[in-house]
């Protein structure tokens, strides 16, 4: 078993700023991420609104954050898959795929995934027409009839940008009104490629070798229609990979982690950051925010009489 | 024109059929530097780095040069809608294609399948 001081679960940008934090304190530092380091950051293709620094794409931060963390001394490990902890007692230990290490305190920092539809059918035309990108996959679609899936900021700006490529799109969503702002619902509204069915969900994706259509039904009566359809666009916000520590710490009724102001959970020694916690807005700088806490937190945390009556 | 990987870059037509034709084993990621390609680019690194997959040579392509032609073309391409395109190659012939982001798992099952 590998010892540390603190083990940080997620690359994020608020991993990675607690990873730099804590080893530029002089703290051994593991960072474990089950995928690439870098978190959400890199899906993004232009972060400018990162304080002083120009435009520049989501990866390039994550990378030159994740550069940083290392040449701190931070240990990275990307794409280690976890299985289980045991974080209730003084000695934390945590075991991924290919081993076991322990440490004094634990900082979670997941972050989150796109929200899926969860229909069978959806997995089956991932890149097939089902995409979660516009700005990757949209010019696989010019020219053709497509659906966004959404009500909110992401759904309608896509929507609105998808209409450089689609000969036409339709926005299906659940409720009678958008979650997006004001700005964005009228940009959509005024664009005449785009269409809307409202208080509508979709229920199945149909097709042969790739995405031809898709059925829909209406929430108020349960009627299904058909609509053809070669490319479905799904932007329906974001779920916090808290479900493997629903047993660990506390979380509130949407499976995010509650912590307090030094983002401390209610277990001693274990801490939260970033899109995994439960908070009302989600930015690259409030993820460095949280992670700077948590760092202060932890260091507290580690210089205190007796880390278990915290 | 290469992508910003660590991986080895194949920048014409020639030069690939050279690598599927000298290498047993051959797995070319064909996409941009995107949300969902960048994430298969670093499984693809990582892998190479770990050493368990000596027998495979892990390569890039970027997808917008005429030359990814090459593969854009592929039968086995022709229903994808989605970067990148991931093509496993086995004694100079496609073996498996897949099509947007993969996870590490899906990649290593797959290059265990086939290796």
């Amino acid at each position: 078993m590998s010892n540390y001081d603190v083990i940080i679960l997620g690359g994020g940008p608020a991993g990675l700023t607690a990873g730099i934090y804590l080893s530029r304190a002089k703290q051994s530092v593991l960072i474990l991420d089950q995928g690439m380091v870098g978190g959400q950051v890199i899906l993004t293709h232009a972060v400018a609104n990162y304080p002083g620094l120009p435009e520049l794409s989501g990866y390039k931060l994550a990378s030159e954050m994740k550069k940083q963390a290392e040449e701190f001394g931070c240990v990275i490990k990307g794409n280690e898959k976890l299985i289980s902890f045991d974080l209730k007692g003084k000695k934390k230990i945590v075991t991924t795929k290919s081993g076991e290490y322990s440490s004094r305190a634990v900082i979670i920092a997941v972050g989150g995934q796109p929200r899926k539809l969860g229909l069978e059918s959806e997995t089956k035309f991932q890149g097939l027409g089902i995409s979660y990108c516009a700005t990757c996959d949209g010019d696989f679609f010019t020219g053709e009839d497509i659906v966004v899936v959404g009500g909110g900021n992401s759904a309608l700006e896509e929507a609105v940008s998808l209409t450089k490529f689609a000969k036409t799109v339709t926005v299906i969503h659940q409720f009678d009104h958008f979650q997006a702002y004001a700005h964005a619902i009228k940009e959509a509204e005024n664009n005449s490629k785009i269409s809307f069915i409202m208080e509508s969900d979709i229920v199945e994706f149909t097709g042969d070798q790739s995405l031809t259509g898709v059925n829909i039904q209406n929430k108020k009566d349960g009627v299904i229609t058909k609509l053809g359809a070669t490319g479905a666009f799904i932007f329906i916000g974001y779920v916090p990979g808290t479900e493997l520590f629903k047993e660990c710490v506390s979380l509130s009724d949407r499976k995010e982690i509650l912590t307090n102001e030094d983002m401390a959970t209610d277990v001693p020694g274990v801490f939260a950051a970033g899109d995994v916690r439960q908070k009302k807005f989600r930015q690259i700088t409030t993820a460095v925010s949280d992670g700077t806490i948590a760092a202060l937190g932890v260091m507290d945390y580690l210089n205190g009489p007796d880390p278990d009556k915290i | 024109m290469t992508l910003d990987t660590n991986l080895k870059h194949v920048e014409t037509g020639d030069a690939l059929t050279e690598l599927i034709n000298s290498k047993e084993n051959v797995m070319v990621c064909c996409g941009r530097m995107g949300p969902m390609c960048v994430p298969v680019y670093g499984a693809m690194e990582e892998l190479e780095k770990s050493g368990d997959y000596d027998g495979v040579q892990f390569a890039d392509m970027l997808f917008d040069i005429p030359e990814a032609a090459i593969i854009r073309d592929l039968p086995e391409c022709a229903s994808f809608r989605g970067l990148p395109f991931t093509i496993y190659y086995k004694n100079g012939k496609v073996a498996k294609a897949t099509t947007s982001i993969q996870s590490k798992d899906q990649i290593t099952a797959i290059l265990s399948e086939i290796v």
